[in-house]
């Protein structure tokens, strides 16, 4: 295979390494940075587990290619809490309104969310569902998902009038 | 008032889930890892002529390609053992590990590459090249069945792995003294489990070579112990299985699989550690499905509707091989009469194999089919005789003067079939209260007006949760103070660490987070059974609750000597054992484990035994029957036969909740599969035996924009079946949710006298349906209202 050699930053860190040319984004992270956060559902792009954030637009890293993030500024699960450990709004509404149960769809769901809450910072409950319609998770009947991100635009808001 | 269960507390898993720090299978990594790929069947039944590996173990990173040949040095046979089964005897329909002389489905196993990567270990499975010799297929239990039909695998004689009868009551004088006869044959297709995660094994070759752990995403991990241990015949001190974070159960990491076979031995031959991740493809083509089930059936009521009998078939499709002795039809058939009174009933089961992937449970595990099978003959009870559908079961559910109640039948332990508790009738009443049942003809008129085709519907549902005879809980204290609880449960994404340590928690006086759960891992509970039927809160939340009672007894029994105060004067709080009403005098849980923990030579205090835990096995025969009732609220939009879900309202009663917040959420999921079986998941078979649908972009799974939001309702009746007083939630949101979900379409479609007999309605079917309603009114000269 050939390699190719690629820089890019993962959470606010640079990295620069060689991937072959056909090593999906998703392989990349986690086996080649131990970034194991991200999750691979289906490898065929509809359950969106394996959702990051390229250049903060979320991606499916399952059918992306590592070489193709060369020079980008990606995001994962990993980089969500703040810099003290604290968890970020979106991780404490998900625990606080039980929005997960295995944990497996979840880095995708909230990396899909934080580009959403990004974008409509007061979004309706439709407006969640529509945003993480490309999800899938087969525990929570997504209801709780949906309070968990009410429950985040609602803080995040406050953090921003504050 | 509890202190700790019983409350909404948060679960002690999610910090390290939402910080993406989880360690599924995938996500453990070991030095010199090799991959492997399998080798699977592209045809559903052939006899294998030649299996051509040249080119493929030539590739690049290619380490070695095997086959059955070439793993038998390590196996003590070929053919897979039965899981969860009081023998673990193999027999003539256990799958193979791998398969040298025929295939009988689509997705069977032929041979693995293992190679330095997968990507690797794909492209050499791809040059593998496999010479068949193609045989007659089966894929209709209902064809399968008949005489002279041809075999799903030549080593059998019939495509009937067996048949059985389940009945009781005087069935023939039932039928004679019927006032109304009603039939009905109905269909409900199999769908699959999908876990978000699929199937995983690691395998690691520890220092020496001669012994192994296995990581397994599965819910047995006991099982695979079990049966790895015998089939390498390897000492039971040389190997460990281990359930990391599994994504997900829901019934197919029940099985035992080939691949946890396979991998195991391979590493033992070639002295290395191999990792084999499941891809959704493979999900589809090879992990277990369920729910083909044909039910003919004919009911016998007196005038008013009340049930006489109940009789008919039930043809169960096994698909190609039984990894595990076949509980689902004897379920199905012996819960149909579910919470209603049934006098007589006879029901002829007939188990058929065809050449499809393997069936065993998906969450529900035959009960959706009962439930779906005796609430729609309800509905057509009600339909025929005029009455209202609530009415006609209210008049034939069983009463709480008349709990507990026997019903003439015998669960698979052997013990009577015996509904422990709950309130049937004012389950219902409160359910339909809460759904505004009795005013929806009038907004149903009101919205025909508009040309709005709404419907309601509802079903009943009991199930029989805690399904014995144990499970394993061991709680310790250790000399730091830290408590563990171990327990041969299997975690796979429901909370169950969370629930445990609450319930530990609570008679250690400390908090849940302040316990650590260690579930499925052979190395710290020799004793296990692992996740099924509803079971793992009743069965090792009891041994958990004995186990803390026991270690809190302790504590105290051994402090009183240490601190020369009265037991009766000492109570357990903040991980302190204290002197009531003296908060200043006690001594820490510690100091009294460092003190149990023993000093060499060094007086013990008197009648207490060395350590600070307890190990229980708690032991059940019975199950706890949990009931439900479901009504939802539909509309249709009959040009295409798409169904809304307008309202969908859920009524449980699971016992003594130990943490509501849980309980709604596997509720939730619960009723979310349910939905998915009634309109969305189809696993497409061509008559070849081809799966049509092996992406998610063909079966579908629902989605956030499909589903409403749902009101749920609990009851909370203690069950007297277990000291905790629960009843398990697991499977019980799905098991009414589809018969509930048809009832309403029904209903939506009374202008077209539409009857539904089949799940799932995909707008395709339910199109068609609408049509042959109004052809078949069109030649009555009937008007459409």
């Amino acid at each position: 295979m050939s390699e190719r050699s690629i820089e890019l930053t993962v959470n606010g860190r640079s990295y620069s390494g060689t991937a072959d040319v056909r090593t999906t984004l998703a392989d990349f992270l986690r086996h080649g940075l131990g970034l194991t956060g991200t999750h691979l559902g289906c490898e065929h792009g509809v359950c969106g587990a394996c959702t990051i954030l390229v250049d903060g637009v979320s991606a499916r890293s399952c059918l992306m290619l590592a070489v193709q993030a060369e020079g980008s500024d990606v995001r994962t699960i990993e980089g969500l809490a703040e810099p003290n450990g604290d968890l970020h709004p979106l991780q404490t509404a998900f625990r606080d309104n039980h929005g997960l149960q295995c944990g497996f769809c979840t880095p995708g769901i909230l990396m899909t969310l934080m580009e959403l809450l990004d974008e409509q910072p007061d979004p309706t409950e439709a407006d969640v569902r529509d945003a993480i319609s490309g999800n899938i998770c087969r525990c929570t009947g997504y209801q709780s998902i949906v309070a968990a991100a009410m429950q985040a635009a609602a803080e995040l808001r406050k953090g921003r009038r504050a | 008032m509890s202190r700790v269960v019983g409350h909404p507390k948060h679960r002690i898993e999610d910090p390290a889930l939402l910080r993406g720090n989880g360690r599924f299978v995938d996500d453990i990594a070991l030095p010199d890892l090799l991959h492997v790929a399998f080798v699977r069947s592209t045809v559903a039944h052939a006899r294998i002529i030649g299996v051509d590996v040249e080119i493929a173990k030539d590739m690049p990173g290619v380490h070695a390609v095997m086959q059955a040949k070439d793993l038998k040095p390590a196996l003590m046979s070929l053919r897979m053992p039965l899981g969860a089964s009081p023998s673990s005897a193999q027999n003539s329909s256990t799958p193979f590990v791998l398969s040298d002389k025929e295939v009988a489905y689509v997705g069977e196993p032929i041979a693995m590459v293992v190679a330095h990567s997968r990507y690797e270990a794909e492209d050499a499975v791809a040059a593998v090249i496999v010479d068949y010799d193609t045989l007659p297929v089966v894929t209709d239990a209902r064809v399968g069945a008949v005489v002279g039909a041809p075999v799903v695998r030549t080593e059998l004689a019939s495509n009937v792995l067996n048949k059985l009868k389940v009945e009781f009551g005087d069935i023939e004088a039932a039928f004679s003294d019927a006032a109304h006869v009603f039939h009905d044959d109905l269909l409900q297709h199999r769908g699959c489990g999908h876990p978000m995660e699929g199937r995983g094994v690691l395998v690691e070759v520890r220092p020496g070579g001669n012994s192994l752990c296995v990581w397994s995403s599965t819910q047995m991990p006991h099982d695979l112990f079990h049966a790895l241990s015998a089939m390498l015949d390897l000492d039971e001190n040389r190997l460990r299985v281990i359930t990391p974070d599994v994504g997900g159960g829901f019934g197919p990491k029940y099985c035992l699989y080939p691949e946890e076979f396979a991998l195991p031995a391979a590493a033992t031959i070639l002295g290395r550690n191999l990792k084999w991740i499941e891809d959704r493809r493979e999900n589809f083509l090879a992990a277990i499905q369920e729910r083909d089930q044909y039910w003919s059936l004919d009911v016998a009521t007196d005038a008013d509707g009340r049930v006489l009998g109940m009789k008919g078939s039930l043809i169960h499709d096994q698909g190609a091989y039984a990894p595990k002795p076949v509980n689902l039809p004897y379920n199905s058939a012996t819960a149909a009469t579910g919470p209603y009174i049934v006098p007589a009933y006879s029901v002829d089961v007939s188990i058929v194999h065809t050449n499809k992937v393997p069936v065993s449970s998906v969450r529900g595990a035959g009960y959706p089919q009962a439930a779906f099978a005796m609430e729609r003959m309800m509905d057509l009870i009600a339909t025929e005789l005029g009455i209202d559908r609530a009415e006609v079961r209210a008049r034939n559910l069983i009463p709480p003067s008349k709990m507990p109640y026997t019903k003439p039948l015998k669960a698979r332990s052997g013990a009577a079939m015996v509904y422990d508790s709950g309130d049937y009738p004012a389950s219902q009443a409160e359910a339909l209260a809460a759904a505004g049942w009795t005013d929806f003809p009038q907004r149903q008129a009101a919205a025909l007006a508009e040309g709005r085709h709404i419907g309601i519907g509802m079903a009943n549902a009991v199930k029989g949760t805690g399904r014995g005879p144990f499970e394993s809980g061991t709680v310790r204290i250790a000399p730091s103070g830290r408590v563990s609880v171990f327990t041969g449960a299997t975690a796979m994404g429901q909370g169950l660490a969370t629930a445990l340590a609450q319930i530990c928690a609570e008679e250690l006086g400390i908090e849940a987070e302040q316990v650590t759960v260690i579930a499925g891992d052979t190395a710290f509970s020799p004793l296990g059974l692992g996740g099924f039927a509803s079971r793992q809160l009743v069965t090792a939340g009891s041994s958990v609750h004995i186990a803390s009672k026991a270690v809190a007894a302790k504590a105290i029994k051994a402090a009183s000597h240490m601190l020369d105060v009265p037991e009766e004067e000492l109570e357990l709080s903040g991980g302190h054992v204290r002197v009531k009403g003296n908060s200043n005098r006690g001594m820490s849980l510690a100091e009294v484990a460092t003190r149990l923990r023993g000093a060499p030579g060094y007086a013990f205090p008197a009648d207490v035994d060395p350590g600070l835990e307890s190990s229980i096995q708690w032991k059940t025969d019975a199950l706890a029957y949990a009931n439900a009732c479901h009504v939802v609220e539909v509309e249709v939009d009959v040009e295409v036969g798409h169904v809304t879900i307008n309202r969908y309202v859920a009524l449980h009663d699971s016992g003594k909740l130990i943490n509501p917040m849980i309980v709604d959420g596997q509720i939730h999921g619960g009723i979310a599969h349910g939905i998915g079986n009634a309109l969305f998941e189809v696993m497409g078979y061509d008559e070849s035996g081809q799966p049509l649908t092996t992406t998610f972009a063909e079966y579908l799974l629902v989605t956030a924009t499909e589903l409403p939001r749902f009101e749920t309702i609990y009851l909370e009746t203690p069950s007297p079946m277990n000291p905790l007083g629960a009843k398990g939630v697991g499977e019980a949101g799905t098991i009414p949710a589809a018969a509930a979900i048809i009832s309403a379409v029904e209903d939506a479609l009374k202008p077209f006298a539409v009857r539904i007999s089949q799940t799932p309605i995909v707008p395709e079917t339910l199109f068609n349906l609408i049509q042959k309603g109004r052809a078949e009114m069109a030649a009555r000269g009937e008007a459409i209202s």
